[in-house]
């Protein structure tokens, strides 16, 4: 088996860990190796065809494919290497993983590695919606690969389960796939697209197509043998149902991130979130192995990520010129209706942060809350918020978490 | 045309393990299946265990020809490549009267002649599974039960078979058998084959088929039987296939590991009208999901990967409905309910031994070529892991779906194989492409085009034409 040495590991070359890469090469950090599963690097934003990306890193408006492509070629030129079609299968030692390829199998060794294997959407099985299991049910995800990669038909008559930002962009895609949109789905009491996303919202869907917007309704059947002939809506606070002939259902959002690698590791897995728990740092439970973009949380746009690749570089490089890890952590809580907090650790007296913020969502509507962080009965921090939803990260400051002291977890909560 | 000398009707586990059998010798056989590919019926939604028959009603055809394919499958399951492991069972008591009833149910596995059944006590129990919920009083080990693929089964009997020179009909529903000078005419919207005996081994339909021989004596209900297929980072939870006390009507729910690595909670036991109403509902999956709760609630944490519904072919009547009528060259292999994966090579056996008592001359063939299957399991190495393999073809070293590591060489090869797969369903059947975690949020643009493109090219060699 061939073995192959280098500084840096980075398992998936989306904007997070494209960016960490560049980063790192630019800081003369070493060999910088990055392995992609997929045919063409670059991640989600490759099937984006929307413009809005970039804007936050690279001070510039992309379209998704223009992004991903901008970002390999930046993590190129700064001599990163990038392979493609390459699955890391398998850790294989401390900081040691087995790779497939059509070139072999390898093994290989890094003296730090960066996780950034982002999230997908729940499918309808993980939804538990009953009935049939007939063709024509998507996630976004899917939707974009056979519209946008493949220039495929889809239907000609879609239902979009969910009604956050990715719901909305599913319009586009669903369009040009040749697809007219019946209506738009959500469980909630409205959409959870906020400031300021909702001129995209109205144009997508009312202004531009008329797309009526089913509040408080789930998709609670499917029919159809072979291909989808109808879905039943049900309302979740009255029961009842309807049937709604379509040939399409796109079910939106619900996003889980890409933890498989991480738990066969043996990381330590935050219960909201379901990544892998990291602190201010960016670090993993596990010496050397660090976590960014979309598998810490579910999705965020491309360049949210990125920049938490950036900062996963600076801890990188301080890691491979001292090394350490963090013997004592403390662990940060999010209590209902707060849904997740990032990071999930803190180091005591240390205010390093991605981004410099805390991350957080909600699981509901929240009109006027107060969202307070103690430690053991002391008051850290508080803010107010006149309104906070669900399906959109929020964030605050963290300058105050140098206050954090060693033992008692740190709660945030919302009243 | 000639006759066939045999026509099978039905294309499930047990029909195609009937036409693998006939292939064995000199005769000419069709295998007639009314889908687009064979075992995509009752035999691709089921719980897919291995059974020893230690829990079969003593002395039933049922429970002797189990025995008997238990021991034929020993031999068949490892040398063909087929995906199991030998887990064992622990059935579980979780009340007093459960826990009076395990007796019985050591001495029936005993006189049914698995005598390697035992008694546990709670404390072994909980030694075997520590994970599930902690209110079990006391156990019962059956070492022999295992876990298979229940896709690969009925695919290596149909390749086997068509590879000795049976035919092979899909999508042809039989309508229509009429006798025509000692000659079955057998037809529907697929065509007509002529054959001179018939096996029915039609599964949910084995009553309608039983019927245009002029036959009205069973009568079979289709019982759907719903399942939750958990995240393949569950399976350490579980060890053993975890079984309920069972009742008169059911197994009841289990809990049990795949041979792919998931774990899974099922089935329901449902009596339903539509033979086609393979559809889950929302009260079978919450009690499905209450039932998992209540015996390992851990796993209740982890994701779903998928959820399915399987019909049995369950009838009035406890045991099997097989009737051989020589006089008409009719051999009735009916209400096959829950246990034709397991029973398969024993049926089969069986209807070749009726056969040959009602006048079809057996001469066995000088060669028989056997099929080695693709490996799909978890146990063992699939492509992806295998250096040889990828320097042999890159293709194996190129990951298509990723949750269940599927290479291109794997579907590459599946659509060569001897029946290839008609439909994506097909394909995944073969290859498991789609049916991992993320159920094709990833792969499965990526599928259809490779199965498109690929399709086209190949021509399918062990496939029958409609002449």
């Amino acid at each position: 088996m061939n073995e192959r040495k280098t500084d840096v590991l980075v398992v998936g070359a989306g904007p997070a860990g494209l960016s960490c890469a560049l980063e790192l090469a630019r800081a003369g950090a070493g060999e910088i190796l990055v392995l992609d599963r997929e045919k063409k690097p670059g991640g989600v934003p490759r099937l984006c065809k929307h413009q809005g990306f970039g804007i936050r890193d690279l001070h510039r408006v992309y379209s998704g494919p223009g992004y991903a492509e901008t970002l390999l070629k930046k993590a190129l030129a700064a001599g990163v290497q990038v392979l493609a079609e390459t699955t890391v299968t398998e850790w294989a030692g401390e900081k040691r993983v087995f790779v497939t390829s059509p070139r072999g199998i390898e093994a290989v060794s890094a003296r730090a590695i960066l996780l950034a294997t982002g999230c997908r959407e729940r499918p309808r099985s993980a939804r538990l919606i009953p009935g049939y299991r007939p063709q024509g049910i998507f996630n976004t995800g899917s939707l974009q690969d056979f519209v946008h990669g493949y220039g495929k038909k889809v239907g000609t008559r879609a239902v979009i389960a969910g009604a956050e930002l990715v719901s909305y962009s599913a319009i586009h895609t669903l369009e040009k796939g040749g697809c007219r949109v019946l209506l738009m789905a959500t469980e909630f009491e409205r959409d959870q697209v906020y400031f300021p996303y909702t001129p995209y919202k109205w144009w997508s869907a009312r202004l531009h197509l008329g797309i009526p917007l089913v509040t408080n309704t789930r998709i609670s059947n499917i029919f159809g043998k072979d291909r989808l002939s109808a879905v039943e809506l049900e309302n979740v606070k009255t029961g009842e149902t309807r049937r709604v002939d379509c040939d399409t259902l796109v079910l939106t959002g619900d996003w889980i991130p890409d933890h498989e690698f991480s738990r066969l590791g043996g990381l330590e897995i935050d219960q909201g979130t379901l990544g892998p728990a990291v602190d201010g740092f960016l670090r993993t439970s596990r010496e050397g192995v660090f976590a960014a973009g979309n598998l810490l949380r579910g999705a965020e746009p491309g360049d949210a990520a990125a920049l938490e690749g950036r900062h996963a570089a600076s801890s990188i490089a301080a890691y491979l010129e001292k090394g350490g890890w963090p013997k004592e952590r403390v662990k940060v809580l999010a209590r209902d209706p707060l849904l997740w907090v990032l990071p999930n650790f803190l180091e005591p007296g240390s205010h390093v942060l991605p981004r410099g913020r805390f991350l957080f969502r909600v699981k509901e509507f929240v009109r006027g809350g107060r969202l307070s962080v103690t430690q053991g009965g002391k008051a850290l921090f508080e803010k107010r918020f006149s309104f906070l939803g669900p399906n959109d990260s929020r964030s605050v400051g963290g300058s105050w978490a140098r206050d954090v002291r060693p033992g008692e977890a740190v709660s945030f909560s919302l009243e | 045309m000639e006759p066939y000398d045999l026509a099978v009707v039905g294309g499930g586990v047990v029909g195609c393990a009937v036409a693998r059998e006939a292939s064995k010798y000199e005769l000419s056989c069709a295998l007639l299946e009314a889908k687009a590919d064979v075992g995509a019926g009752t035999s691709k939604a089921n719980t897919a265990i291995w059974h020893t028959g230690f829990d079969a009603k003593t002395g039933t055809l049922e429970q002797r020809l189990l025995a008997r394919s238990y021991m034929l499958l020993l031999d068949y399951v490892p040398d063909r490549g087929i995906p199991h492991e030998k887990t064992g069972a622990v059935l579980i008591a979780w009340n007093e009267d459960q826990l009076a009833s395990l007796e019985g149910i050591v001495e029936k596995a005993h006189a049914n002649g698995v005598a390697d059944v035992r008694l546990l006590s709670v404390e072994e129990v909980y030694e075997l599974e520590p994970h599930v919920n902690r209110d079990a009083l006391g156990g019962v080990m059956v070492p022999g039960e295992s876990i298979i693929c229940p896709f690969t089964v009925p695919l290596s009997y149909a390749y086997e078979a068509v590879m000795n020179g049976a035919r092979l009909y899909r999508e042809f529903p039989v309508g229509k058998i009429e006798e025509d000078g000692g000659v079955h005419v057998l037809s529907g919207p697929g065509g007509e084959v002529k054959a001179r005996f018939v096996v029915n081994a039609a599964g949910l339909n084995s009553d309608v088929i039983d019927g245009m021989f002029g036959f009205d004596r069973f009568h079979v209900t289709p019982r759907r039987g719903e399942l939750i297929v958990f995240d393949k980072l569950s399976r350490p939870l579980v060890n053993h296939v975890l079984l309920p006390v069972p009742t008169e009507r059911t197994k009841g729910v289990l809990v049990s590991p795949t041979v792919f690595g998931n774990i899974m909670v099922g089935p329901t036991a449902e009596d339903l009208e539509d033979k086609e109403a393979t559809c889950t509902s929302k009260a079978g999956l919450e009690y499905l999901w209450a039932k998992g709760e209540a015996i390992v609630s851990k796993l209740m944490k982890e994701e779903v990967t998928c959820t399915y519904a399987g019909l049995r072919a369950a009838t009035e009547f406890k045991d099997y409905q097989v009737f051989s009528h020589p006089e008409k060259r009719y051999l009735c292999l009916g209400g096959i309910r829950s246990t034709g994966l397991s029973a398969s090579l024993g049926i089969a056996e069986y209807a070749m031994e009726l056969l040959a008592e009602a006048g079809l001359s057996l001469e066995e063939k000088k060669e028989f070529r056997k099929v080695r299957m693709p490996y799909i399991g978890q146990k063992e190495k699939r492509p992806y892991q295998s250096e040889e393999k990828i320097r042999e073809d890159p293709d194996f070293g190129r990951v298509v779906c990723h949750c269940e590591r599927v290479t291109l060489g794997e579907i590459r090869r599946a659509l060569r194989s001897p029946v290839p797969p008609g439909t994506l369903e097909g394909l995944k059947r073969r290859t498991r492409c789609m049916q991992g975690r993320c159920q094709g949020f990833y792969c499965s643009a990526d599928v259809a085009h490779v199965f498109q493109t690929e399709a086209q090219k190949e021509d399918h060699p062990g496939e029958a034409s409609h002449e």
